[in-house]
């Protein structure tokens, strides 16, 4: 080598793309560091003007977000006992006393039900399907796939509208049963054509010796196939993890109180005269930080997985 | 889709070796692996599709006990004829133009700039994935604070570059700038993906085609517009149908941010559908609004693969 090459950027040009796309992403990333923040500001701080970057950090949007309260007097909170633990003494600091938890608790763990559970069944269908997919002759293979993708070309509104009815008549309507099915339902269709690409790339030499060997197709499939498409199936139940807990659309129309999980619930937060910003701010945070700490995790697959895996690196 | 070598492998088992295997047949196992999702997708797929098709020709109303009625065509009449499904379907297309144009303008000079390879770029890509893996509702709602005149955070960033008071205009109740609110927020959200995509393409492109063009003296401008666009088309392409689809369906970013207003001028056709359906309760009237939406999508999608696949082969 010469240390010469044509297609290897100059230095200058290095440096400039490195300043444009790291103003970019300081630029794109604002928003979410003020949803961080916010969460740590108290009221006042969060409505003034002009827009605090420095503040005295309170937890008051944290308590306000898992706790429900009632106003009182001052002359009321003279009589009361002194608070017995630091969010008693939050609340009270706001002229509050707590009465009980919020909602967000349960809606959270719902999140969590639905989400796990709904993930669980789309990657044991999906791995199954995939692989019959992947070393099978099925009739109307191409068919087959094409129609589980077309499934994620409706509109979830107009998809609602029959579930609604369906759910209405097998008792289905707001229960996390109902939203595990549904969200697997809809996530099948990005596990089955994701995984088949992660199976179709592990030889099949591997398991015709463990055929050979006497292995059944099954074992072959459970002790062959499956470790080596490990990595494939975690980061596929990532992505259906990630799609079951930002979805809105049904949840907002087929749940209510039980079964509803936190992102329609979060828009709904509201304190004295309109949205309780520092709250709802505490509440997306919780909510927001483990997808974003999947995506770190999941870089290197990305492209693969919101690409249905049409382009692979 | 042609035979993978893995299907021919497949084929090619000597029968001999099939026989041998103990246990169930690899057509049963194929079967008892496929069925269960082919079950699940005909219970909430199909199934509901062909109800709402059904549903679509009669008068049936959700929240009223009283029996369909059979009633044609008149449901599809209703809505072509209806002023406001246009008005939607002209909201809809307004959204899906721009937001698609800045995302391939700004995604695709990202991924250029990506793709000169300067040291970090990994970890800054990164960080610019993070918003559209993130809830739409969730950031949607937020996006409504940093919105607001005055104490918003977009507002007050405006007053600070070009000096207009940020208390004199709001993003989301402004009826000249709604339109544009929604096209920002999806953009700062979506760019990423095609920005991904195309960087996919870029890098997809073997240097060595570029050390032939130097080698006839080409010039740099000319290599891009010969070469790298040529080359990276199909992955934009992709990146157009993947955002086009998903945007034809948007709602809960735009549901949270303007709620289909100031009036009705950010009601994308969702939006609209999910009034008749869920709001006014004309379960048969919304039936058939799907059904036309479905097969709009559906017939766009499907002239466009077929571009898409000629731009691939050539």
């Amino acid at each position: 080598m010469s240390g010469f090459s044509v297609t290897e950027p100059s230095r200058r040009q290095k440096w400039i793309a490195g300043v444009l796309v790291i103003t970019y992403a300081l630029v794109t990333i604002m928003p979410l560091l003020w949803i961080i923040a916010t969460g740590f500001k108290s009221p006042e701080d969060a409505i003034s003007y002009p827009p605090k970057v420095v503040f005295q950090p309170s937890l008051e949007g944290y308590v306000n977000l898992f706790s429900s309260r009632t106003r009182i007097t001052e002359s009321m909170q003279e009589t009361l006992q002194p608070a017995e633990t630091w969010y008693d003494q939050v609340a009270r600091d706001s002229g509050t006393v707590i009465v009980g938890a919020s909602r967000y608790g349960q809606r959270f763990l719902n999140s969590v039900v639905i989400g796990f559970g709904s993930t669980f069944l789309a990657i044991v269908f999906g791995t199954t399907a995939a692989y019959a997919f992947s070393r099978f002759k099925v009739p109307l293979k191409d068919d087959l796939l094409f129609f589980i993708l077309s499934t994620r070309m409706m509109p979830p509104i107009a998809v609602a509208i029959p579930i609604f009815l369906m759910f209405r008549q097998l008792g289905l309507n707001d229960t996390k049963l109902g939203m595990i099915l549904l969200y697997t339902a809809v996530n099948l269709s990005l596990s089955v054509w994701l995984l088949k690409g992660f199976i179709d790339e592990i030889p099949f030499e591997y398991e015709e010796a463990a055929l050979i060997d006497g292995y059944t197709r099954f074992q072959a499939f459970y002790k062959v196939v499956l470790p080596q498409a490990a990595t494939g199936i975690a980061s596929t139940a990532i992505f259906c993890l990630i799609f079951a807990w930002n979805e809105y659309a049904f949840a907002v129309l087929l749940t209510s109180g039980n079964a509803q999980t936190a992102p329609p619930f979060i828009p709904t937060i509201i304190g004295v005269g309109g949205q309780d910003w520092p709250a709802v701010a505490a509440g997306a945070t919780i909510f927001l930080i483990p997808v974003m700490i999947f995506t770190i995790l999941l870089r290197k697959h990305l492209l693969r997985g919101i690409t249905f895996g049409a382009v692979r690196k | 889709m042609s035979a993978s070598p893995i299907d021919r492998a497949a084929q090619a088992t000597p029968k001999g070796l099939a026989r041998r295997i103990r246990g169930l047949s690899d057509r049963a196992i194929a079967w008892l692996f496929v069925g269960p999702s082919i079950v699940l997708l005909l219970a909430v797929n199909i199934f509901p599709l062909i109800w709402t098709i059904n549903l679509s020709f009669t008068n049936f109303k959700a929240n009223r006990l009283r029996e369909a009625k059979f009633i044609g065509l008149r449901n599809y009449e209703r809505i072509l004829t209806d002023t406001d499904t246009w008005n939607s379907m002209q909201a809809t297309a307004h959204f899906l133009f721009w937001t698609i144009f800045f995302q391939v303008l700004i995604g695709f000079t990202l991924a250029y700039l990506i793709n000169k390879k300067f040291k970090g770029n990994d970890m800054w890509t990164t960080i610019i994935v993070l918003p559209m893996m993130l809830s739409p509702a969730v950031v949607g709602n937020f996006w409504t604070f940093l919105y607001q005149p005055q104490i918003g955070l977009f507002n007050y960033v405006i007053e600070f570059f070009t000096g207009v008071d940020s208390s004199s205009f709001s993003m989301i109740g402004d009826v000249n700038l709604a339109p544009w609110s929604i096209v920002i927020v999806d953009t700062w959200m979506w760019t990423p993906f095609v920005m991904l995509i195309c960087l996919a393409g870029l890098r997809s492109i073997p240097d060595s085609i570029y050390e032939a063009a130097e080698c006839d003296r080409a010039s740099k401008w000319r290599q891009f517009w010969t070469l790298t666009i040529p080359m990276a088309l199909p992955f934009l392409m992709l990146a157009v149908l993947f955002r086009g689809i998903e945007n034809f369906k948007m709602f809960d970013l735009v549901v949270q941010l303007t709620g289909g207003g100031p009036g009705s001028l950010t009601t994308l056709t969702s939006i609209d559908l999910k009034r008749e359906a869920f709001e006014k309760w004309r379960t048969g009237y919304a039936s058939a609004y799907a059904v036309i939406l479905f097969v709009t999508v559906f017939g766009l999608a499907s002239i466009y693969v077929k571009a898409l696949n000629k731009v691939k082969e050539r």
